[in-house]
């Protein structure tokens, strides 16, 4: 057997071939990154390679002066040999898969994922290969997504009766992605739409993109409370439970999470409201995705990684769990980090 | 069955008890007698006797599911609630059909006689016809605990609102062992002949810990102080040479404790006492283990009765000569059931003496000789005060002496369930002996949000090895653990074992080789071990 083309280092997950790391944690000379969110975008690499879509907001990120060159999907580029092309993940705007093609293998670093096309971000698109990494954030049969409309339908269900009730509405969300899909998706019809901050910077970033969103009104200190009133707010969860939320009372809030779907992690969060509504995939999203695939081989890592490639190693896949250091979709108290 | 179920999730989506009160009050407006009797007694803990047992309910899920049964018992860990997890498992319903809340619970008693077969075969018909709110419903039912952060203070409260009637006597007639099977609606709470029931207590009035310090409470003289006994808090009761004794969990144990028996005689009729149920041997109390260990048995041999004898340490007079006595001040309260003890002149039923001290500076000096009491510290209680309904501020404090506390170093660290089923919470803590690190106790953390947060990013990043969900951590961070009780013990490496040990904080002043040692632990069982 061949080596490997891929391995599995302290730094993260290594192209020897080619000598690019996928989303390292610790700075290398070049990083290929499937996404903007923190915990794949790290600091410190002298280049980058992402999809186009990720530029603004790595920029935002990582500082306006990183070194960052940006490719279209389905556009291969050659490195030493090694044939390297971005594919949808359909996790957030700019999210890829990245397939990288040597000889005899062929590897798809999944990166973050989600199956269902959410009306905003471009979706996932299977891609063949023989060794396909995959995330394991809610790799439980516990988790079964119901369809984003039920969902969108529940949250502005939730809104108009906070609104009757004379409440504002405030909902926490991941500054990139969540936040996005789901203005894009509520009834505007019901009232005005207001952003936090960091919310309304990624908003830019992704407008200086070409990423056309509907509209929304950032949070000033010179807006009057009594415009509120009635309206709904989008923050990261960071900033709910500090004073900043003040100008909005009385109001109601929710989080918007695939955690929400246990009874027992809702409650930690606070008795809230809940949306079970996620960025990943769930149990049969992840099966569907690996046998989409059609690898041999899959190398689970982030979230339920024992149970699930032990469950595909019983279904008869070679399956390994590996060590990152990932995060997958967090607790509310380090979704802050996300900003 | 939709109302219902719809409470339930708005209960949770609550913290105001104002709106949960409000809730109940809406849902019981609406739904039916019988659907009303059975909520209360879901919400009192109550639910139809077992219909089936949780690997049959197992089996009926697996069974639609296919899913694998280590798969199926990885997810329950995560999950941390049976029902919940069964429900989350499950497809969605293919045929729903909306019948109330008694209709499925007549539903699942009408399977009980039934043969295992048959029965899994209705349950499973059912499990098809709901939606997933009241499929929860439905399988807690099964699997019982309805646990969702609501006192049965609060529904009595909202159902006063709603009948119109003072709560304190909603308290009072919902007491003891009825069930919606043996009365209705109307029956329970309506009637106002209530002298049927013979064995019916008196809803216990508890006591909230001391917040500030004892001075604040005012004069001394104001106040009854006994010993806050580690036992079971219970009532007796003898009413037309009857005896009945129940626990403060509204269970009712006369026939645990056969002993009691002869006090039907020589007690007078209509007496109820409030007091704590003891293991005690020549005059000494024993540890509370050996009582659970006793109540555990099936059979009582006269070898346990012999070996661990119970009695009551009587604190109070709840009803005397057929009268209820709760509005009569403590200290007159006190005075009779002092004559009552003296005159039954039995060891089974002894005051729970007062303590005597000139000022509250003496009174915390006594305090430390609590644990060579095996007692817990002080119970505070206002001489004038009415024996009150539930848990209440003011009047009675529970004023507890420290825990025991020990540095130890996290080695092992395990996902906690249902609300911490993401993070690291459970942690087992190791003291040093001979420069090792040997494991005294697992503790859940009782750390913050933030640090659990913060100690799980450590556990993910510091894993040395993996024993199933179990992960061996680098031993570097220091907690101090706190607990109750120590005892020498044979099944613990460490040859002690710790009673009701959690983690009090993060000592992120401590280095590891900082931590305290099995020396330290052992002075500790030498100064305050149970026998």
């Amino acid at each position: 057997m061949s080596t490997p083309l891929l391995s599995f280092t302290n730094k993260g997950i290594y192209c020897a071939q080619a000598d690019v790391f996928i989303d390292p944690w610790q700075p290398v000379h070049k990083a290929l990154v499937t996404h903007a969110h923190s915990d794949h975008a790290r600091m410190g690499s002298r280049k980058y390679l992402a999809h186009d879509q990720s530029k603004e907001v790595l920029k935002l990120r990582l500082g306006d002066d990183i070194q960052l060159q940006t490719v279209k999907y389905n556009q291969p580029l050659s490195i030493n040999g090694v044939k390297i092309s971005f594919h949808p993940a359909g996790h957030v705007p700019g999210s890829a898969q990245i397939r990288l093609e040597y000889k005899a293998q062929t590897w798809v670093v999944s990166g973050d994922y989600k199956l269902e096309d959410d009306g905003f971000t471009i979706p996932f698109e299977p891609v063949k290969c023989t060794h396909f990494v995959t995330e394991s954030t809610f790799g439980l049969p516990v988790f079964n997504w119901r369809p984003q409309s039920e969902v969108i339908e529940g949250i502005n269900r939730w809104w108009l009766a906070n609104k009757a009730e004379g409440k504002t509405s405030l909902i926490a969300a991941y500054a990139l992605g969540k936040a996005q899909r789901i203005i894009q998706a509520l009834d505007h019809s019901i009232g005005p739409v207001f952003v936090h901050g960091a919310i309304h910077n990624v908003n830019e970033a992704l407008h200086r993109n070409g990423i056309k969103q509907k509209p929304t009104t950032l949070v000033t200190p010179e807006i009057a409370k009594e415009a509120y009133k009635g309206a709904l707010i989008i923050a990261p969860g960071s900033a709910l439970g500090t004073s900043w939320t003040r100008r909005f009372q009385p109001f109601a809030i929710a989080q918007v999470s695939g955690w929400m779907n246990i009874r027992g992690i809702k409650k930690r969060r606070g008795s809230h409201q809940g949306f079970v509504l996620s960025d990943h995939a769930d149990w049969k999203g992840l099966v569907q995705a690996v046998k989409w695939s059609q690898a041999e081989n899959i190398y689970v890592t982030h979230g339920y990684k024992s149970v699930f490639s032990r469950w595909l190693r019983e279904q008869g896949w070679n399956a390994d769990e590996v060590e990152t250091l990932y995060e997958g979709e967090l607790s509310e108290g380090e979704s802050g980090t996300q900003v | 069955m939709k109302e219902f179920a719809q409470l339930f999730l708005d209960l949770e989506n609550t913290s105001s008890t104002n709106k949960k009160v409000e809730l109940f009050r809406k849902y019981f407006s609406k739904s039916s007698d019988q659907d009303k009797l059975w909520a209360l007694a879901l919400f009192s803990h109550k639910r139809p006797k077992s219909i089936i047992n949780t690997r049959q309910l197992r089996e009926i899920v697996l069974g639609i599911t296919g899913l694998e049964p280590w798969l199926f018992e990885e997810s329950y860990s995560v999950v941390g609630d049976l029902a919940e997890t069964l429900n989350l498992v499950l497809p969605s319903a293919s045929r729903p059909v909306e019948q109330s809340l008694s209709y499925w619970i007549d539903f699942l008693v009408s399977t009980r006689p039934l043969e295992e077969a048959d029965k899994k075969k209705k349950i499973s018909e059912a499990l098809d016809a709901m939606t997933k709110p009241e499929r929860f419903v439905f399988l807690k039912l099964m699997t019982g605990g309805f646990r969702v952060g609501v006192s049965k203070t609060l529904v009595l409260k909202a159902l006063g609102q709603y009948l119109e009637v003072d709560p304190a006597t909603l308290a009072h007639r919902t007491m003891g062992n009825w069930s919606p099977d043996t009365t209705t609606f109307r029956e329970l709470l309506m009637s106002t002949n209530q002298d049927e029931d013979l064995s019916k207590p008196y809803p216990f009035y508890l006591a909230y810990a001391l917040e500030g310090s004892p001075q604040d409470l005012g004069m001394l003289q104001d106040w009854q102080v006994e010993w806050k006994w580690d036992g079971i808090r219970s009532q007796l009761i003898v009413r037309e040479g009857r005896l009945a004794l129940w626990s403060r969990g509204e269970e009712l144990i006369t026939d645990k404790f056969p002993e009691f028996e002869p006090l039907a005689f020589s007690m007078p009729s209509g007496t109820v006492i409030d007091g704590e149920l003891l293991p005690v041997k020549d005059g000494k109390p024993l540890p509370f283990a050996l009582l659970q260990k006793r109540i555990g048995r099936k059979n009582l041999t006269k070898r346990i009765l012999n070996d661990v004898p119970a009695s009551i340490r009587a604190y109070d007079l709840l009803e005397f000569d057929g009268k209820d006595l709760r509005r009569v001040p403590l200290s007159e309260r006190r005075n009779i059931l002092k004559g009552l003890v003296e005159e039954v002149g039995s060891t089974i039923l002894q005051l729970s003496e007062e303590v005597r001290a000139e000022d509250w500076a003496a009174l915390d000096k006594l305090q430390e000789g609590s644990r060579s009491k095996m007692a817990e510290g002080f119970m505070l209680k206002r001489k004038s005060s009415p024996y009150q309904s539930g848990r209440k501020k003011g009047d009675w404090w529970k004023w507890k002496i420290d825990p025991m506390t020990i540095d130890a170093v996290m080695v092992y660290a395990q996902k906690g369930h249902g609300k911490r089923a993401d993070l690291y919470s459970d942690y087992t803590l190791a003291v040093w002996n001979e420069g090792e690190l040997v494991p005294f106790a697992k503790a859940y953390s009782g750390l913050t949000d933030k640090e659990l947060t913060e100690v799980s990013r450590f556990v993910r990043n510091n894993t040395r090895e993996k024993f199933g969900p179990v992960r061996t951590v680098t031993p570097e961070l220091v907690f101090e653990v706190a607990f109750e009780g120590i005892q020498l013990s044979t099944r613990h490496k460490s040859g002690v074992a710790v009673r009701f040990p959690r983690i009090h904080r993060w000592r992120k002043d401590k280095k590891a080789e900082e931590a305290n040692s099995l020396t330290d632990l052992k002075d500790l069982l030498t100064q305050y071990g149970e026998q």
